[in-house]
C-alpha cells in the first residue's frame, strides 16, 4: 500500500502575494510596486526559460526584447513544435467586439464560475484584463485571425458562455499563435539574445542555497549530460495529462521537469484537476498511441445524441428523429450542446454507461451535423470546420458530411500543476512555472479557448513583470560550475539513467505506460471514488517495484536513445500518478474535472463542499531513506491555501 | 496485415547506413503509419535490438516532426504527413521500404532522424515581424480584407516538416521559405520590413546549402498543408520587387 497515505497536514499558506484593494487595480499596483532592473544591466542577467510553447517562447522572446540573456530549452528538434501548436478552436478576449455584452468583468466572472470556484479570483481577474493585449500583440506579428469581409476580426462562441469572445484562426489556433511566438523568439536567436537548445530535455533542477540556480539536461542526440547555471529557471513545460498514456498530448510531452522541480521543493497544486474533453475521437484498437481531439467549436453547429433505446444498432441515418436523444439539448436547454467540457463529458459516460453508447464497444456518442449543413449548405460547414472534417475523416475513413462523427471523452489538459503565487513563484525561490506547468486560473475545469490566453498572458505579460522584481532583488556571486550541489544533481541524473540502462528486464516501457494509464482512466478518470482510488493507490508502487525490476532499455546512454527517455519519463510518472490519487482520494467533493461518486447532486451532477474544500491542495514532497533509491518518497505534506470569493459569490454552477 | 519493411538504419551522422529487412505481423488497417512503426519497435526491444529512431510528436499532423520517404515518395501515397497515413493504404504482404528525408541540408542524425535545423535559421533571418512586445496598436487599427487574410492563412499552414525539400530532386527550401514570405509580405503589419525580408531569407536559404529550384513542382505535390506552387512565383516577384 502506498506511503502516501500517510500524509500529514503543515502550515496553511496564507500570502500569495496578490496586492489587496479593488481587483480591478491589483495588477496595476503590483507592476507599479515591483523593482525594475535597469536596462543596462539586464544583459548582466541569465534566465533558463524550459519549453518553448505559448507561455515559453512567448516569455524567451519577450524577455530577450527587454536586454536579459536567455537560455532556452526543448526536448523536440525545433522550437517551433511544442504542443501548443495543436491547439484548434481559438483564443478568448473580452474584446466585446460583438456588443453582445462581453466585458473583462464578465470574462472574470465565467472563468472563475467555469473553474468550479476553485481559482484565485486576482489571477483570473488579471487574466481577463490582458486577454485584451494578446490579441492586440498578436494581430501585430501577423497572425492570420479569420476575418469578416469588412477586415475585422470575426469571432465565434465556446462552451459555458453566452457571448461570442473566441478568436480564430480556422481549426489551427494554436499553430497560427505557436508560430507568431516562434518567429519572435527566432528574432532574438538570431540576435545572440536566446541561446536555444533544442533536442535537449530537463533532467533535474538545481538548487543552490535554497534559490533555483539552473537544471541538468541531456543532450538527447550525443546523450551527454550537462549542468546549466542562471539567476532563475523558468518552467514553460506544459501539462502531465500523458502520465495517462492516451491523452491528446503529444507524445513526448511529460511531466519531468514539474516533477524534479517537486522533489526540489516546488509544492504541486491540485494533481487531481484533470480535464477530460467531451470530442475526442474513439479509439479503434489496442494499437492506440495517443488521442485526437476534434475541437469544441464543433459543438458551435454539431448536434450531440444517442439512440433514445439502449442497444439500439440502427446505422444513424436509419433511427429516425423521435427515436433520437439529443440529451445535452435536453438537460441543459440555456446552454445546449456548449455546456462546460466537464459536464458534456460526464453525460456521454452516463449514457453510454446506460448502453446507449455507439460505435465499437459502445464508447462513443454522435456529433451530427446534418442540421447545419441543411441551415448553412455544406460551403459554409467546410469553411468553418473543413480541416477538422478532413482530419476525423483521414482517421476514421468516414465522412462526417455523410455520416454523423463519433466522439467519446479524452484526458486533454491539466488544471493542476506546480503551486504558483500572483508572480507565478513556486515555493522554491528563484523558480517560475508558466502556462499548463502551474495549476493557476482555471480552478477545477477549465473553459475552451482558456489555455492559449493563459499560456501567452503568462509569457508575454505577466512574467516579465514579476521576474525582474525577483532578479532585481539578488546579489551575490554566481554559482560555480564545481560547486557541491551542481555535480550532486548531475551524478543524480546521471546514475538513474545507467540505472535504467542495467536493468535489462523483459519488459518495454511502453507497456508499462500503458498499464498505467489504463489504471489511472479507470480509477482516477472521469469518476472516481474511495474504493478505485485505494486500489489504485495500491497497486502504483507494486508496478513502480516491477518496473525497476523488468524494464528493459537497449543501447548506450552516450547517444539518441528514445527508450531510454522513455523510460525516464516514465520513473516520474509513477511518482505523479501516485500523488494524483492521494489527492483525487482526499479531496471528497466533486468539483469541476474532479468527480467524486459519492459527491453528486440528485441530478448526478458535481456537488462541491465548500465548507470543507474551499482551498488549493499544495502537496509538499518528502524524501524517505527508508523506501531506498526507487522510492517514490515518504508521506507529502498538505499545505492548504484558503481561497477566498469576494467578486463572484459561490453557487451550484447551473447550465440549464 | 503481414508486411515486409526495408528500413535505413543508421547508426550517427558520419556511420555508414543500409536498408535493413524486417518483417512484422498482426498490423491492423486502422494504425496509422507511426503505429505500425511502434509495432516494429516494441518486438526489436523485446528482442534485444535497438528500435528504429524517428521523430514525431503530436501525431495529429500538426507539429511536423514526422516525416520519413516511404516507397520514394516524402510522406508515402496519401496527401498527409506520415502521422496521418493510415495502413488502410496498403495490402496485405506488402514490401515497404521507409527512408530519411534525403537532402544535403538535413544531414541524418540516427536512422530516420535528419537535423532540419537549417529551417529555424532561415525563419530567423527574416521571418518574423519586429513588434516586442506590447507595442502593439489595437487590433482593429488596421482592417485586412479577408481575402488577404485568408491567402495570407493558406501560405501561414507551412508545418516545417522538410517535405518539399526531400521530394525535391534539387533539395530546394523555396516552397519553405516562400510559405513564411508570402504570408506575411501580403499583410499590412508585414510591408515594413517586406524587402529586407525576402532579402534575407533568400540568403539564408542559400547559405545553409539548400539547392536551386527549376520548378519541377514535386514540393508542392509532397506538401502535407497544400502550400500552392505559386507561392514560389510570389517569393520570385516579392524578391525582384525587392531589389527595384
Amino acid at each position: 500500500m502506498s506511503s502516501y497515505l500517510n500524509y500529514t497536514v503543515g502550515t496553511p499558506i496564507r500570502d500569495t502575494k496578490a496586492p489587496d484593494g479593488p481587483i480591478e487595480g491589483r495588477w496595476d499596483r503590483r507592476r507599479f510596486e515591483a523593482k525594475l532592473v535597469n536596462p543596462a544591466n539586464r544583459r548582466k542577467y541569465r534566465v533558463i526559460v524550459v519549453g518553448t510553447g505559448l507561455a515559453g517562447g512567448a516569455a524567451g522572446a519577450t524577455l530577450a526584447e527587454q536586454g536579459y540573456h536567455v537560455e532556452q530549452f526543448c526536448f523536440q528538434d525545433s522550437p517551433r513544435r511544442a504542443h501548443s501548436i495543436a491547439a484548434q478552436g481559438g483564443i478568448n478576449a473580452a474584446k466585446n467586439y460583438r456588443n453582445d455584452g462581453d466585458s473583462i468583468r464578465r470574462l472574470f466572472y465565467d472563468t472563475v464560475k467555469g473553474g468550479d470556484f476553485r481559482a484565485r479570483e486576482s489571477g483570473v481577474h488579471r487574466l481577463a484584463e490582458i486577454s485584451v493585449e494578446i490579441i492586440d500583440q498578436c494581430v501585430a506579428q501577423g497572425v492570420p485571425f479569420a476575418r469578416e469581409y469588412g477586415g475585422l476580426l470575426d469571432t465565434r462562441s465556446f462552451g459555458g458562455v453566452q457571448v461570442s469572445r473566441t478568436f480564430y484562426a480556422r481549426g489551427q489556433t494554436g499553430q497560427q499563435l505557436l508560430l507568431g511566438a516562434y518567429q519572435a523568439l527566432s528574432r532574438q536567436i538570431a540576435a545572440g539574445n536566446v541561446a536555444m537548445h533544442p533536442r535537449t530535455e530537463m533532467l533535474d533542477l538545481i538548487v543552490v542555497d535554497g534559490r533555483a540556480r539552473g537544471i541538468v539536461a541531456r543532450d538527447l542526440v550525443t546523450g551527454e549530460i550537462t549542468a546549466h547555471l542562471a539567476d532563475a529557471v523558468v518552467l514553460a513545460t506544459g501539462g502531465y495529462g500523458n502520465v495517462f498514456y492516451l491523452s491528446t498530448n503529444a507524445k513526448n510531452s511529460n511531466a519531468t521537469a514539474i516533477w524534479r522541480a517537486h522533489r526540489r521543493g516546488a509544492y504541486f497544486a491540485n494533481p487531481c484537476f484533470t480535464q477530460i474533453h467531451p470530442t475526442c475521437i474513439p479509439r479503434s484498437g489496442d494499437h492506440q498511441s495517443k488521442l485526437t481531439l476534434m475541437s469544441e467549436s464543433l459543438r458551435n453547429d454539431g448536434r450531440i445524441w444517442v439512440p433514445k433505446a439502449a442497444g439500439d444498432t440502427r446505422a444513424p441515418q436509419d433511427i429516425p428523429e423521435q427515436d433520437r436523444d439529443y440529451y445535452l439539448e435536453r438537460i441543459y436547454p440555456s446552454f445546449g450542446n456548449l455546456v462546460p467540457r466537464d459536464i458534456a463529458s460526464r453525460a456521454a459516460k452516463v449514457v453510454c454507461d446506460e448502453g446507449r453508447g455507439v460505435g465499437p464497444g459502445g464508447q462513443g456518442v454522435y456529433l451530427d451535423f446534418a442540421d447545419a449543413i441543411g441551415r448553412l449548405g455544406r460551403a459554409a460547414v467546410e469553411e468553418r470546420y473543413g480541416n477538422l472534417f478532413e482530419m476525423y475523416e483521414r482517421i476514421t475513413a468516414e465522412d462526417p458530411y455523410r455520416v454523423p462523427m463519433r466522439i467519446y471523452p479524452a484526458i486533454h489538459y491539466t488544471m493542476g500543476g506546480l503551486w504558483v503565487d500572483y508572480d507565478l513563484q513556486t515555493t522554491v525561490p528563484g523558480l517560475f512555472a508558466i502556462g499548463e506547468a502551474n495549476f493557476s486560473d482555471h480552478g477545477a475545469n477549465r473553459l475552451g479557448a482558456s489555455a492559449l490566453m493563459q499560456g501567452l498572458a503568462d509569457g508575454y505579460f505577466v512574467l516579465p513583470a514579476t521576474l525582474p522584481d525577483y532578479l532585481a532583488r539578488q546579489d551575490g556571486p554566481p554559482v560555480p560550475a564545481d560547486h557541491p550541489a551542481v555535480e550532486e544533481a548531475v551524478a543524480d541524473a546521471t546514475d538513474r539513467l545507467n540505472l535504467l540502462l542495467a536493468i535489462d528486464g523483459d519488459r518495454t516501457p511502453d507497456s508499462f505506460h500503458r498499464e498505467l494509464g489504463e489504471l489511472l482512466w479507470d480509477e482516477c478518470g472521469m469518476a472516481r471514488d474511495e474504493a478505485g482510488l485505494r486500489k489504485a493507490l495500491e497497486r502504483i508502487p507494486q508496478l513502480r517495484d516491477e518496473f525497476w525490476r523488468r524494464i528493459k532499455v537497449p543501447g548506450a546512454g552516450e547517444q539518441l536513445n528514445q527508450s531510454l527517455e522513455k523510460a525516464n519519463r516514465l520513473v516520474d510518472y509513477f511518482e505523479l500518478a501516485e500523488l494524483m490519487c492521494l489527492d483525487a482520494l482526499h479531496r471528497t467533493e466533486s468539483c469541476g474535472g474532479h468527480f467524486r461518486t459519492e459527491s453528486a447532486t440528485p441530478d448526478g451532477e458535481a456537488a462541491r463542499m465548500d465548507e470543507e474544500f474551499t482551498y488549493v491542495a499544495a502537496w509538499e514532497f518528502r524524501g524517505s531513506e527508508a523506501l531506498g533509491e526507487h522510492g517514490a518518497g515518504g508521506a507529502p505534506v498538505l499545505h492548504r491555501e484558503q481561497l477566498t470569493f469576494e467578486y463572484v459569490h459561490p453557487t451550484q454552477r447551473s447550465y440549464t | 496485415m503481414n508486411l515486409t519493411l526495408r528500413i535505413w538504419r543508421q547508426a550517427g551522422p558520419d556511420a555508414p547506413g543500409a536498408l535493413t529487412t524486417y518483417q512484422v505481423g498482426g498490423i491492423s488497417p486502422d494504425m496509422s503509419f507511426l503505429e505500425m512503426l511502434d509495432t516494429l519497435n516494441e518486438e526489436l526491444i523485446l528482442r534485444g535490438e535497438e528500435p528504429v529512431a524517428f521523430d514525431h510528436d503530436c501525431r495529429e499532423g500538426i507539429c511536423g516532426a514526422c516525416g520519413m520517404v516511404i516507397n520514394g515518395q516524402a510522406h508515402g501515397p496519401e496527401r498527409t504527413t506520415t502521422c496521418q497515413l493510415h495502413m488502410r493504404h496498403f495490402d496485405d504482404g506488402d514490401t515497404i521500404d521507409v527512408e530519411p528525408w534525403r537532402a544535403a541540408a538535413f544531414p541524418v542524425v540516427r536512422d530516420l532522424v535528419v537535423d532540419r535545423s537549417a529551417f529555424d535559421r532561415v525563419i530567423g533571418s527574416g521571418g518574423y515581424i519586429t513588434a516586442p512586445t506590447g507595442s502593439a496598436p489595437e487590433a482593429h487599427a488596421t482592417p485586412v480584407p479577408k481575402e488577404t487574410a485568408d491567402l495570407a492563412f493558406e501560405h501561414a499552414e507551412c508545418i516545417g516538416c522538410g517535405a518539399c525539400v526531400a521530394a525535391c530532386p534539387n533539395g530546394s527550401a523555396m516552397l519553405f521559405t516562400a510559405a513564411k514570405v508570402v504570408h506575411l509580405n501580403l499583410l499590412p503589419q508585414g510591408a515594413p520590413e517586406r524587402g529586407n525580408r525576402v532579402r534575407n531569407m533568400v540568403a539564408a536559404m542559400d547559405a545553409e546549402g539548400f539547392g536551386g529550384c527549376t520548378n519541377t513542382g514535386e514540393c508542392a505535390t509532397a506538401c502535407p498543408k497544400g502550400i500552392p506552387l505559386s507561392g514560389i512565383a510570389a517569393l520570385n516577384r516579392e524578391y525582384l520587387r525587392s531589389l527595384r
